[in-house]
């Protein structure tokens, strides 16, 4: 199991450095000047050099890279152009918020979703079976942030049952467990697990079709098992597989979040992105789509170790 | 198509009558048995047609406002689907609205497949460091989930429709690379391409005559099971107001612009989405078809 751990440690180092230059590299694409919004309009060519300079942009690519780079190490991700406050702060602030709206939705969503995937791959071809397919199917082709502003039409705006805005009264951004913020969690965490219920009924209607016909099942009945001592074995079989499809989509959620963020103004990752795109605040831009990407990196590899140790199979290849 | 010709060594001797059928013979014959696909197809063929024909269509001019007639409800004379926040008639704005989401949500996907497909079977076909090289640049788009790489791209080069489908390009062509080189890898290993070489055809007569055929249908299927998630995706690029820029209709710009309608007129706001919706389920539903009539197993 250690070797298994270390060897897969390794392999997400390049990874994790292909991402770092992704992230280097976006703030280059982007048009014009990075310095534009500080930079004063009558700024003197000397000026603008010493700006420059100033940001350690008149150095060439791999150095500027390399410092980055160093300074990330040191936990420093560079200042935000448009506030002025450190980037790592801002992000960490906003990744908090993130988790706990896609953490909320997870357990909203993989329930469900094992529990009708489950369903459907006991009774298959059944109406069961195809109740739950339509209803996956239906799920996975939602425009999640249309799901948000017809959930608001409904609960908000037509009946008044929940808040529409913000993560707290009155736009406040501390998280406190009282029913009041929680109150501001149901409708985008709801919205945010529609997809995931869909992609985990699929994979688990999938699984437990495919393990129910296999020999073991029958040779288990026909040596007087109970069904429910039988179900624990296809569980044990499923389990590997399942977590795994589950794991990545809390990583999707927390990087897929930006939209449902944007419909319901929660002060999240993707509220930071969208403030960062529309300011042009490329240093933020850049931070929050690293952490976001390490994460999600994180979360793989956290998966693969979680479903090598539960299913013993997996180390060896 | 290799797969497509009728085993004439072993199969039954065809009747003079009738002709072996092919492989595409049987593909659509299975097409049209199935209703729900042959319906979303139908519906698909529609929005596209309408999109394409809206000028021919005797519709309002999408970009022609009025400052008495904003935010009619639908069913309103004149404004059978009401009228947005600028007065401008929706019914022509959602048709309209088709050309620039349908366009931008299916062409990235083409794309995608070509270079994709390209990628992922020179990756399979040639191997070693070619094909570490490929898959493990590849390896390192899929440390972004696919929302969050279209708008940090989008985010990066700013709103406009070229800078959309660039995007989303770069999103789609990993997954359809990955999926490009596990089918050709498997193909690669078949006895036929070594017996092909064994005759002496050069790699390019290998791939073009042996390979390609075999690899591209589930290439081909794979990709269509992405257009519905790409036609979200542009559209939630255009939500966010990194995609198209207004006063364009499109789908999910209209949805954005029209949110602060809610409260006035909830569900003539919520029209746009429902058309993403609609043709994002027919997409996938299609997809699905697609895939049992093709045999293609994932």
């Amino acid at each position: 199991m250690l070797s298994y751990l270390i060897r897969r440690i390794i392999l997400v180092l390049p990874v994790a450095f292909g991402v770092s230059i992704i992230c280097f590299l976006l703030v280059q694409i982007a048009p014009g000047d990075p310095l534009t919004a500080i930079m004063p309009v009558d700024a003197t060519a000397e000026e603008q050099a010493a700006m420059r300079a100033a940001y350690g942009l008149d150095k060439p690519l791999p150095v500027q890279y390399g410092i980055w780079i160093a300074n990330l190490a040191q936990g420093d991700m560079g200042k935000s152009i448009a506030t002025g406050r450190p980037v790592a702060a801002e992000v960490f602030g906003a990744v908090k918020n993130s988790l706990l709206l896609a953490v909320s939705a997870a357990v909203i969503a993989f329930p469900i979703g094992v529990f009708l995937g489950f369903l459907a791959g006991y009774f298959r071809d059944t109406w069961v079976d195809r109740a739950v397919t339509a209803a996956s199917i239906t799920g996975v082709s939602l425009p999640n942030y249309w799901l948000g502003i017809v959930l608001v039409i409904i609960f908000s705006v037509n009946l008044g049952w929940l808040p529409s805005m913000g993560a707290g009264p009155g736009g406040s951004q501390d998280w406190k467990w009282n029913w009041v913020h929680m109150r501001h969690l149901v409708l985008p965490a709801v919205t945010l697990s529609v997809v995931p219920i869909g992609i985990v009924a699929r994979t688990v209607r999938a699984l437990a079709g495919d393990i129910l016909t296999q020999d073991f099942v029958q040779a288990l009945y026909a040596k007087g098992m109970t069904r429910l001592d039988v179900l624990y074995h296809v569980a044990r079989n499923a389990a590997a597989t399942a977590l795994s499809v589950m794991g990545l989509q809390l990583g999707y959620l927390l990087g897929g979040s930006i939209l449902i963020e944007t419909v319901f103004n929660w002060p999240g990752s993707g509220f930071l992105l969208s403030n960062a795109i529309f300011q042009r605040d490329l240093p933020l831009l850049q931070g929050t789509i690293l952490v976001l990407a390490l994460l999600f990196v994180a979360m793989n590899l956290i998966v693969d170790v979680v479903q090598a140790a539960i299913d013993p199979r997996i180390q060896r290849t | 198509m290799a797969l497509a010709e009728p085993d004439m060594a072993n199969g039954p001797e065809p009747s003079p009558m009738e002709k072996p059928q092919g492989y595409w013979a049987g593909v659509g014959e299975r097409l049209l048995q199935d209703k729900l696909t042959m319906f979303c197809m139908a519906v698909v063929l529609l929005l596209i047609l309408s999109a394409i024909f809206a000028p021919w269509l005797g519709l309002a001019d999408p970009y022609k406002g009025s400052m008495i007639a904003r935010l009619k409800p639908i069913g309103t004379p004149g404004y059978i689907l009401g009228s947005d926040e600028q007065g401008r008639d929706m019914l022509s704005r959602l048709i309209y609205g088709g050309r620039l989401t349908l366009f931008i949500g299916l062409v990235p996907v083409v794309l995608a497949f070509f270079f994709g497909s390209f990628l992922g079977i020179l990756a399979g076909y040639v191997g070693g460091r070619t094909n570490t090289i490929i898959m493990r640049t590849i390896d390192v788009f899929f440390a972004f989930p696919s929302v969050l790489l279209a708008i940090a791209i989008s985010g990066a080069l700013g709103a406009g429709i070229v800078n959309s489908l660039v995007s989303l390009t770069i999103v789609f062509i990993p997954p359809i690379t990955r999926v490009a080189e596990a089918v050709t890898s498997g193909v690669r290993s078949l006895d036929y391409i070594d017996a092909a070489r064994a005759t002496g055809a050069s790699n390019w007569t290998v791939i073009r005559m042996h390979v390609i055929g075999n690899v591209l249908s589930p290439i081909f299927v794979y990709a269509t099971s992405l257009t519905s998630v790409c036609m979200i995706l542009a559209a939630g690029l255009s939500f966010l107001g990194i995609g198209v820029r207004p006063p364009e209709p499109e789908w999910g710009l209209m949805l954005n612009t029209l949110r602060s309608a809610i409260y006035i007129n909830p569900w003539l706001s919520a029209l746009p989405g429902m058309m993403i919706f609609i043709t994002s389920l027919c997409l996938n539903l299609l997809s699905d078809g697609l895939r049992s009539a093709m045999n293609v197993r994932d």
